[in-house]
């Protein structure tokens, strides 16, 4: 019995490391096949470890400059986010409750609505005010739709650290700000960390806004670039899987290094912004 | 303790409450608003007449609108319980300590973490009609046999649907595992020695416990399964023969590619309002939960 129920055991863990990775490597170890391989009928498994897929990624395709667009859209998402999140999640913390939830339901209920109830009217605002196609256009939309979770990340975090700290700091003659930024935000970098993974990895992945905001190639974010990889004649599959292993790398490394924090973030908060 | 200084803390809140305002609640506003005009992005001679509800009456004589509901629909419904079984299922795995426990829950966190996007070329090229895996692996050397997937009705919205199970079930595990972990140990260590099998433990412990964890879970997923775009978008373009054309593309289609700006906007405020009832529930078990979390 026991023994049926190891094997049992050990039998859902590889199907589900498998039905997790296999699609994935199967996918983007196209990247390093050359192009007989990848047209192969029936498929090829094992890759030659060819690097043209890059070069021509690189060279022909230029999704550097997709990449570059990437890291200052995500990159300000994410400083502008914490930055705004952590004031406010200050605020929450430290408010009367009645107050806190009040607006801590306000704040969550924005995270529900589905993007294109926003992107009419967003759109025509941006039009307006002649954003269509900057990064402050994409940035912006952006800080407003991962604010939610930052804020309940942050907030829960702050509420946990004990007040005494902060009011041994006003004793001492800190102001307020003062407190904050010398005794409360060195000692709540983990929380501020886990907020800025999430929010960096919304903002690298957001594909709907960055598609209508970016219309001109020179502004676009990887996602865009990925999603309108054009070909002359057929779809170059092996240059989209390596653009498709750039834009990943990042996010994998992160997954394997932060994974613990980003399990706590996700159930602690139970949101998904 | 500290005097509470009421004013500067509502300060430090404004920054984030006004890019709310600006760039979330004055848009969904204003969708609301556009939806009873008559606007086309192309033609601004036109001005955009007042034409009261006559979007909402356009749309419910729209077949495509009544298709494009029904696929969300099964589409939000299957996804949503297939991701929650086998959500359920790896949970119950991962609670069990074990060697290689945290390699498993980082191989589990890849899809959900990697770009939508990225995702659905990647099925696009596994569901690929000549070269793709999934032909291979059903029918191996015979090219003869293999099937378009993404060309035919049936198929494409299947494998819309198993793309969506693959990139999120791993989500709904988390959000399952972390209502499992609040269960005492204690619990089944008396249901063990009162003789109850595993069966029972998870019958008359785990269920009752993890039903709240589960409903968040359910919400989550079925709020979000509702704003499916991008894998529509990059695997089908909504088709073939809008199989697959989904609530949230076939808004924009009409918005943006045929700049249909108010019939548009109809479309998108009736995404919004069914999203907006399973919001309203949310927020107040959230509210409840918070009531007794810390804050």
């Amino acid at each position: 019995m026991t023994w049926l129920k190891k094997t049992g055991f050990l039998l859902g863990i590889l199907l589900s490391a498998a039905f997790s990775l296999v699609p994935f490597l199967l996918f983007v170890s196209s990247a390093f096949k050359t192009q007989a391989q990848v047209t192969a009928i029936p498929p090829e498994l094992w890759p030659s470890f060819s690097i043209d897929f890059f070069r021509s990624a690189i060279l022909r395709y230029g999704i550097l400059h997709y990449l570059a667009n990437s890291v200052i859209v995500a990159g300000s998402t994410t400083v502008a986010t914490i930055l705004l999140a952590t004031l406010a999640g200050y605020a929450l913390a430290r408010l009367p409750r009645r107050w806190a939830h009040f607006s801590l339901m306000v704040i969550l209920a924005c995270a529900m609505f589905p993007q294109i109830a926003i992107i009419g009217p967003l759109w025509r605002f941006l039009r307006f005010v002649g954003w269509l196609n900057t990064y402050q256009g994409l940035v912006l939309p952006y800080v407003a739709l991962t604010l939610p979770l930052a804020v309940w990340i942050i907030a829960l975090f702050f509420r946990e650290m004990p007040q005494e700290l902060e009011a041994a700091a006003l004793v001492d003659g800190c102001s307020r700000i003062g407190a904050l930024v010398r005794v409360i935000l060195p000692l709540s970098v983990p929380g501020l960390f886990t907020a800025a993974i999430f929010t960096f990895i919304y903002a690298w992945n957001e594909f709907f806004l960055a598609l209508l905001i970016l219309t001109d190639p020179a502004k676009q974010t990887m996602p865009v670039g990925i999603a309108l990889f054009q070909g002359e004649h057929t779809v170059p599959w092996g240059e989209i899987a390596a653009a498709s292993f750039i834009t990943t790398a990042p996010l994998v490394v992160m997954v394997l290094l932060f994974q613990r924090r980003i399990v706590t973030g996700l159930s602690a908060g139970a949101i998904k912004g | 303790m500290i005097p509470a200084n009421r004013k500067f803390l509502l300060t430090l809140l404004t920054p984030a409450l006004l890019v709310l305002l600006v760039f979330v609640a004055a848009p969904v506003i204003q969708s609301i608003i556009l939806s009873f005009h008559r606007i086309i992005i192309g033609l601004p001679q036109l001005k955009s007449p007042f034409i009261g509800a006559e979007n909402y009456r356009e749309l419910l004589h729209d077949p495509v609108a009544r298709h494009s509901f029904l696929v969300t629909v099964f589409f939000v419904s299957t996804t949503t319980f297939f991701e929650l079984l086998l959500g359920l299922l790896l949970a119950l795995l991962i609670n069990h300590r074990f060697p290689g426990r945290g390699a498993l829950r980082a191989c589990i966190l890849v899809p959900w973490a990697i770009p939508t996007v990225v995702s659905a070329q990647m099925w696009r090229f596994l569901f690929n009609d000549a070269y793709g895996m999934i032909n291979y692996l059903v029918f191996a050397d015979k090219v003869s046999a293999y099937i378009p997937w993404l060309a035919a009705p049936g198929t494409a919205l299947f494998a819309i649907i198993l793309a969506d199970i693959w990139k999120t079930t791993s989500f709904a595990a988390l959000l399952i595992l972390a209502g499992l972990q609040i269960i005492p140990e204690q619990l089944y260590q008396a249901a063990r020695v009162d003789g109850a099998g595993m069966w029972r433990r998870f019958r008359h412990i785990t269920w009752p416990l993890i039903r709240p964890a589960l409903l968040i879970a359910l919400l989550f997923r079925t709020i979000d399964a509702f704003r499916v775009f991008d894998l529509a978008f990059v695997m089908t373009q909504g088709g073939p023969a809008d199989a697959t054309n989904v609530l949230q593309l076939y808004g924009y289609k009409k918005m943006f590619v045929e700049g249909w700006m108010g019939y548009g906007s109809a479309i998108s405020v009736a995404v919004f309002a069914m999203v907006l009832v399973l919001a309203v529930v949310y927020v107040r078990m959230a509210r409840r939960r918070l009531l007794e979390a810390t804050l």
